[in-house]
Parts: C-alpha cells; structure tokens; sequence
C-alpha cells in the first residue's frame, strides 16, 4: 500500500491507495461543477422557481394523534377572498398512496402497504394530512387553512413499540402492531455461549432523529402545452411519477417529475412529501402551484429515522474470539408503514457489524405506534445497530483486557467470509488498515485540560451495504452523446441531493472519452427526458447510475475508435481519445472531424447504457441467503472527547475516520461525504432528538431541535483507503451512508473510558454523562 | 390582513421599489416580490441562518425583520458579492477551491456570515471563525472546508491552491506535498 499526501482535501485529511490507476480525470479532487453556481447563489432549487398567476398550497393536519375524524367543513375557509378550493380525501380520484419500494425497480416489497393521501376517517399521527387548501396567496392560505373545521374524536393510542406489540394493546391497524419482522438462527447458539470464556451482555436504545437538510420540502407544478403535469419538486426519487399517476388516475406518460439540485435528501426526500399534493391542487385548479413545506411542519410529520431498543449478548473465547451473539432489535415504525419493514432488514443483516459471528440468534421486530412515522434516513437501520456492536465489542475489550484495535482486527471480516444472514463477502476488506489508519493518525491521547475534566479515546467499526437489496432488480440509465464540436452531453435520471451525483457522472465520461471537464454538460434528474437512473437511496447512485455513464462511455469511445480505424486502416486498439483529438501510431484526428466521420460512415454518436444491479432471490422473514446486498463498505472512525464532570459536558477533541472506499471518483466529494456524515452521526450522539410526548410531537423548531454548528464540531479528518475493489466504475465503492454508522459508538466509547461507565442510551447529554459517572465516583458533598 | 406598504430597497445595486404587504418579512419581500430568491428560507425564526444578508452593511437574519422596517436600505446577498459580469469575488472562489458547498442551500447564508466577519480586516483563528458561524447551520459538509474557505480568503490565499491552509496548523504536514494540476 503506497500512502500519498492528500492533494485537494480538506485540511487534515489524506488518501492512501494499493492500487495506482493510471487515471487522468477520475480521481482528481476537482472542483465540482455544480459548485460555482451554487456559491454564485444562481442555483435555483425547489422553492425558488415562480410562475406568474402562480397558486399556492398548504396542508391542514391533524392536530392529535389517534383519533376519528367526525366533520370536516370548508365553508368558513371558503370565504376568505383569494381562496380557490379546498379538498378533502373524498376529492382525491384515487386517495391511496403505496408506501412501498420506490424507485427504478420492478417489483414491489411483499408488503402492500399504502396510506390515505388525505385522511378520511382516521388520523394516526400527529400532523396527519386531512385537508388541502389552495389560494391566490400564502397570506390567503393561512388564514383560510385556520377556518376549514375539523372535529376529531379522541382514540385511544399505543406510543411505544414494545407495548404496541404486547396484548390488548390498541390497534393503529386492523392487522394489528407488528408490522414486520425478521429472524436469523445461524450455527449453534447455546454450544458457543456453553464454550465461552467471556459474555457481555448490553441494552441500548436510539432515539427519533430528524434529517433537518436545510431546505424544507417544496415544489413548483404545472401543466404543460402537452397537457403533462410537470411537478418540479425537491425530491431524492424522480420515479414517483408513477405514484402521482395512480392516485390521480392518468397514464403515468402523463405526469413528469424533475428533480432540481436538492437541498439536501439523507433519505428524507425518498418518499413523497409535495408532490401528491401540489399534483392534486394543479388538476384541480388547472393552473401553476407552489407549495412550500415550513420548518416546522417538516419536523412535525415527515418520516424520521427509527427509534430502536437493541438487546445484545456476546460470547467470547479468551483470545477475544467471538464466538456467539443474541441480538434483539424493536422499532418504532410509528403510525404508517413506509419503508420500516425493510429498514428492520438492513438493521438483522448488519447486526453482528464488520465481524466474523458463526453462531447468531438474532429477532428484529417494529411496531405500529402513533408516533410520526418512521422510514429511510441515511444508514437505514444499518446504522442504529453500529452503537449495539460496537458498544459490545468495546466491553468485551475491557473484559479481556485485549486492546480495542487489536480485538477488532482478530474478528475482522476478510473476502470469502460468510455474514450471518449467508451471504459470502466478495471483495477485499480493509479493516484492519482503517484501523491502523485511525490510531496512526491519531497518535497520543490527549491529557485532560484540567483536575475536573477527563478524557478518553473511542474507536468504532462499521460494515454498511451500498446498493439495493438484490431482488428490486433494480437498474440505471445514462445517455452519452457527443455534439458535433466535441463537447459532450450526459442525460441521466439521477436526483443530485448534494454529494455530487451529477458531477462525478461528468468525470466519469471524461475518464473514458478524454473530454475536458468543461466541455461536458450534465441533465439529470427529469423523469420524462433522462433515462431512469433510480433512487438517489441506499449508497445505489455511483455504483448504478455511475455504471451506466461508465458502460455508455466504453460503447461510446469504442464506436468512434472503431470508425476512425476503419478510416485510418490502422487497428482500433493503437488509438485513444484525448482532449479534442484521437491519437495513435500515425493518426491524430480532430474529434470534430472523427464525429463527421461517424456521421458519414453511420454510427452514431451517442450512446446509452444500463447496468443492473447484482440478482439474488427476496428473503422470507427467517433470513437465509446467498446474497442481500450487492457489496459493503467497511470503515474505522477515532473520537478523542474531554468530559467536565461537573456539568457533564463534552468537548470533541478530535476526530478522524477512515473507510475503504475502493475508489475515489472524486476525492473531495469523498471527504466531503465522510465528513458531513460525522457531522451528523455526532448529532445524534450528542445532541438532536424529536421529542414526542404520547403522540404529541413536541419539537416546535431548530431552537428545539439541535444539529451541530461549527462550534460544536471538531476538525473531521477523513482518511481514504482505494482498494480498488469495489462494485461501482473504477473499483469504487459507495460513500454516501456508511460514515454515519460509527460516531455515536466512538463517543460513547471515548465517555466510558473518560468517566468509567458507558452511556447506552442516545443522545448523550450532558445528564446522561454525569449520571455515568456517577455510577463510577460517589456523590460529591455540596454543602 | 395587513395593509399594503411601498417599500424601496437597493438589493445588489439595483434600486427596487415594490408596494406589497406591510407584515412581510424581508425575507418573503426579497423572494416573493423582488424575485431575488437566493436568500434561503430554512426555519423562518431565526436559527438556521440561510436567509443571511447584510442590511447596509449589517449581517441580518432577513426572516427576523420586517421589510417595512428596513425601507430604503442598501441589501446584499450572496448573488451581489460576485462582480457584475458574474465573476466570482475571492470568498466565493475560495469557497469553490475549497469545496465548501455540497447541497449548497445554506451557502448564500453561509457566505454572508463570511462576508459580514471579514469585513473588519482582521485575522481570525479556525476557532474563531467556528465561532462567527455558529449562527449558520450546514447540514452536508461538517463546516471543515467552509472554515477552510474563509481561513484562506483572510489570507489573501483565495485565488492560490486549496491545499495550502497557512495557519490552522491541524495536520496539514502532508498536504503541500502532492500538488495536482491547475485550476483549483
């Protein structure tokens, strides 16, 4: 393994590779080229885009949790001037949404799930939408969505997950609570808990986190001189197109759903927020609609990430072998069922973590609640089972005395290892390199600053799929098509939420048609006039839609090569495509006079590609596969952490986090990704929850609801391992989720071995950490 | 309802009159009236600093102000701060070079805290400037290469390469040491 200086990162960070490519555009920290509009402030995002006579939309919701829905009246609301209408759940043509799989993918999950757009009878949770209210003007809007009567009848409801599932308890759904459920018995549990020489055992619980992307759900819709709804939306999945079309009952080549630059997705943008909605209100009135989601209503009703209590057992030899693990896992899916079921399955299949685990019982189960409802966020569910793993493997360490690194390393997963659920890992694992790479670069452990301050060093590992699971069939397009001066255009369905996914598209077909950067132009994200691409979810864009730009590229390049040898008579395989030319023994062609060529000679020159995902069969609820997940990508993260143990606060000292993420397309999008996802991982270790208090959401706002700020971070120092081994172009593995998994279990390691006991419940607040260490040092005398 | 009210502003060096609303905050005055949509809205209350501008001079969470209030004031957003032919200024090219934007919606805030903390001249440490932001929340980036942004714009390093960090002195040994190409 070669290690380099890190051109281009941010401060602080480095990139180690095994295997040097010869690469001319893929692998440079370029700038990307969405940026400069971006800070020029010319992007024009969701919320931005107005038509003139334009309407507006807002939502009336349910102010309670549980409860029947008696009389609903818009007569009140009708009298305000400037309103046009207002619709209830009888005025949708089909007035249920699918809440299952979304995306470029031909099947459905097994649950047919599905929702009311507008409720009807029933509400479930608070902040349900029940009415749509359309006017001339957001001041119109308000007033009149204060005046459409509403009156409920209180239900009785079940607010947590555990008592959801025990007897008697409500019924949110007449199919009753446990809405999913899963189950690995693996090897000989009893027989590996009967050898060990060591078991741990830990509870521990994660809390309701918000995605909080600083731009709230929002949208502009109109119909076009084709009679097409056009619903130009901030949204991570293009494809709901065909949801739009279903409810309202018209072809799906009917409705068309571009997705401008995002302002941020992390799975919250993968279901439907606006798009029902302003669909409704633009059918209705005829007319353009904008709708804009506040802050407040974002953090009220849209799907959060699951609350999950993990019970986990470990049994270990001497040697820190691990040999056995019982695992528990019980979610709150809360009031409808979204992705939760499948959320549930990445959390079993990634349960035991990065680990070599032959003997495992493992049940996952998540209930109905009336609590907001829960689906995809950033890790989904691979994520909250890091600080279950992780916690254990640093008690087993404390137990046996055997050094964190070192217990992790011997349990390491390596290439033909088979996970719990039986899927073989394929390609190389880096693990014990992020973890060399994490304490190298951390070097000696801080000293405390202070009498009254302790600090303390954690590491945690993490395993996180990248790619959907392998029965969605799921596939990306891309089209790559050279214009007659040799600039080059790229179509590709692919929603660009913020890391880059247009722009590493760009470096992708530069790579293999040596087209200067410049001279490429991107459009992304419109489902009628780029090839689908699939959901930008499940760390799936780079290795699917990065593919496809890949695979059109080659068809590309091989088709001009092939021409200009056919012209030329020398051999196709002596030429190359560099900028503005093609160059070989004797021949150096203009690409202006290449593409004329092709013209003349009749291949064309564009191209398109697809690439399907990895195939395997769908898991029933006992989990036994060959293959669930195309790959995974493997990480170490280091915390150095200060505690005052007076007031219980934390002070992150440093931070540094390693993955191995194959190959960095673009490196700077690679440390960008790695850092923003710290970033938020020690948000929800340290700081943010959605407090809800029997149904009720309480979390009236970011005053309420913390992310960190500037001041509350450390310097993030990202380390990139290349072993080139990935599924994704160039070797590449997927980024996106897998460097949200580790902080939390960082943290608390770096807490337990500052005060001496281990928080297990998330976020750690300051409370929690004094009532730590008061479990460690007897109570001072204050008088 | 409240009345209407004519309200003349001079956003980005253009002189905007407008009759509207006397209750809109600056904010919805700047995107709902002027169409200058690149102040954000992220919370309307004030914490999320996306709406950021300066106010003759004075950096302003622009949902916390009435346009009423502030009639015949000098605004500048992040879209002013670039020269008229659209050129970068040395903030925005060093929050480019250091890859300081990912979604890029809190950016326009983002910059104008930048530009509001600049303004004085002085030489601020990382800390520091950690601390002039903290009224400006970044969802995708982890603030690091912000921070790096405006390090490098204080020192005048706006327009040099981005691996060079002068004074932060947090483990940028390696980073000097394998330059890459031009044009960043």
């Amino acid at each position: 393994m070669s290690r380099s200086g890190s051109p281009g990162y941010p401060a602080g960070s480095e990139i180690r590779s095994s295997k040097e490519a010869e690469l001319r555009v893929v692998h440079q920290p370029l700038p990307r080229h969405d940026q400069a509009e971006k800070i020029a402030g010319r992007t024009q995002y969701a919320g931005d885009l107005a038509f003139a006579s334009m309407l507006h939309a807002r939502l009336v919701r349910s102010p309670v949790p549980s409860a029947r829905i008696i009389r609903r009246d818009a007569a009140a609301a009708l009298t305000i001037p400037g309103v046009i209408c207002v619709l209830f759940g009888e005025d949708v043509p089909h007035n249920i949404v699918r809440v299952d799989v979304p995306g470029q993918t031909v099947e459905v999950a097994a649950l047919k799930a599905s929702m009311e757009v507008l409720a009807t009878d029933r509400v479930r949770f608070h902040g349900e939408p029940v009415a749509l209210v359309v006017a001339e003007s957001e001041d119109a809007l308000a007033e009149a969505c204060d005046l459409v009567e509403i009156d409920y009848e209180d239900l009785p409801g079940v607010f947590d997950p555990a008592e959801a599932l025990a007897d008697g308890a409500a019924a949110v759904h007449e199919q009753g609570n446990l809405l999913g459920e899963w189950r690995i018995d693996r090897g000989d549990v009893s027989a590996a808990f009967a050898a060990a020489d060591a078991v741990v055992e830990g509870s521990y619980q994660t809390q309701t986190v918000d995605h909080a992307y600083l731009e709230p759900e929002a949208g502009v819709g109109w119909l076009d001189d084709e009679e097409v709804l056009n619903l130009r939306v901030a949204t991570q999945v293009v494809e709901h197109y065909r949801d739009v079309a279903r409810i309202l009952g018209i072809p799906e080549a009917r409705v068309r759903v571009i997705a401008p630059y995002v302002g941020g997705g992390f799975g919250g943008k993968e279901d439907m927020t606006v798009e029902p909605y302003l669909a409704l209100a633009v059918w209705r009135t005829q007319r353009p609609v904008h709708m804009q989601w506040t802050r407040q209503e974002s953090l009220l009703a849209r799907p959060k990430r699951h609350r999950m209590w993990l019970r986990y057992r470990t049994a270990a030899r001497r040697d820190g072998t691990i040999l056995g693990q019982e695992i528990d896992i019980t979610a709150d899916a809360g009031a409808y069922a979204y992705l939760s079921a499948l959320v549930l399955l990445y959390s079993s299949v990634h349960a035991c973590g990065p680990y070599r685990v032959g003997n495992v019982r493992l049940r996952a189960r998540c209930a109905y609640t009336n609590n907001p409802p829960t689906s995809a966020f950033r890790g989904f569910g691979g994520m909250q089972v890091v600080f279950g793993y992780e916690s254990q493997m640093d008690l087993l360490s404390r137990q046996l005395g055997i050094d964190p690194g070192e217990i992790r390393k011997r349990n390491a997963l390596a290439r033909g290892d088979v996970l719990p659920v039986g899927q073989a890992i394929q390609t190389e694992v880096l693990l014990a390199e992020t973890i060399d790479a994490v304490l190298d670069r951390a070097g000696r452990k801080p000293v405390p600053s202070g009498p009254r301050k302790a600090v303390g060093r954690g590491i945690a590992s993490n395993i996180q799929s990248y790619g959907r699971l392998v029965w969605l069939n799921d596939s990306a397009a891309a089209w790559v098509g050279f214009q007659l001066d040799g600039s080059l255009s790229v179509r590709c369905g692919v929603p660009d939420i913020g890391g880059g996914q247009a722009s590493s598209l760009a470096q992708i077909a530069a790579e293999v048609l040596g087209v200067e950067m410049d001279r490429i132009t991107v459009h992304f994200g419109d489902s009628a006039l780029t090839p689908l691409a699939g959901t930008t979810t499940a760390t799936r864009q780079l290795l699917m839609s990065g593919n496809a730009a890949y695979e059109a590229s080659v068809l590309l390049r091989d088709a001009v090569l092939r021409t200009v040898a056919a012209e030329t008579g020398q051999p196709a395989e002596g030429l190359r495509m560099e900028p503005g030319r093609i160059t070989g023994q004797g021949v150096a062609v203009s690409l202006p006079e290449a593409l004329v060529t092709c013209r003349r000679r009749n291949v064309p020159i564009e191209a398109i590609g697809t690439f399907f995902g990895p195939k395997g069969k769908p898991v029933v609820r006992d989990l036994q596969a060959d293959r669930v997940f195309p790959d995974f990508t493997f990480g170490t993260h280091l915390c150095d952490l200060e505690v005052d143990l007076d007031t219980g606060q934390v002070e992150l000292l440093k931070y540094v986090a390693a993955h191995d993420v194959g190959r960095a397309i673009n490196p700077r999008s690679v440390a960008g990704q790695i850092s923003g996802a710290v970033a938020q991982g020690l948000g929800m270790a340290l700081l943010e929850e959605i407090m809800v208090a029997d149904g009720v959401n309480l979390t009236g706002g970011f005053y309420q609801y913390l992310i960190p700020t500037a001041t509350d971070l450390p310097e993030i120092e990202p380390i990139v391992l290349e072993s080139g081994e990935g599924l994704g172009p160039f070797g590449a593995r997927g980024i996106g989720e897998p460097p949200i998994g580790p902080p939390a279990a960082a943290v608390a390691s770096a807490i337990h071995e500052a005060v001496g006991a281990r928080p297990t419940v998330l976020p750690i607040t300051p409370e929690r950490v004094l009532g730590c260490a008061a479990e460690r040092e007897p109570p001072r005398d204050f008088r | 309802m409240s009345e209407n009210l004519t309200v003349t502003l001079t956003v980005n060096g253009r002189k905007i009159t407008r009759t509207a609303g006397a209750h809109l905050t600056l904010l919805r005055w700047l995107r709902e009236v002027a169409g200058v949509t690149d102040p954000k809205y992220g919370c309307g209350e004030g914490i999320c600093g996306s709406c950021t501008v300066l106010v003759d001079e004075v950096q302003v969470s622009s949902c916390l102000v009435l346009a009423a209030q502030v009639d015949g004031a000098t605004v500048t957003t992040a879209a002013g701060l670039a020269e008229p032919d659209g050129t970068l200024n040395p903030l925005q090219r060093a929050f480019h070079e250091h890859h300081a934007a990912q979604c890029g919606f809190c950016t326009p805030g983002m910059l104008m805290a930048a530009a509001a903390m600049l303004a004085d001249g002085r030489t601020r440490t990382r800390a520091e400037i950690r601390q002039g932001l903290h009224g400006n929340l970044c969802r995708c980036t982890g603030y690091g290469p912000i921070v790096d942004a405006i390090e490098a714009t204080q020192l005048g390093a706006g327009q040099h390469s981005a691996g060079q960090h002068g004074a932060g002195g947090h483990g940028t040994g390696q980073l000097g040491a394998r330059q890459q190409g031009a044009g960043w």
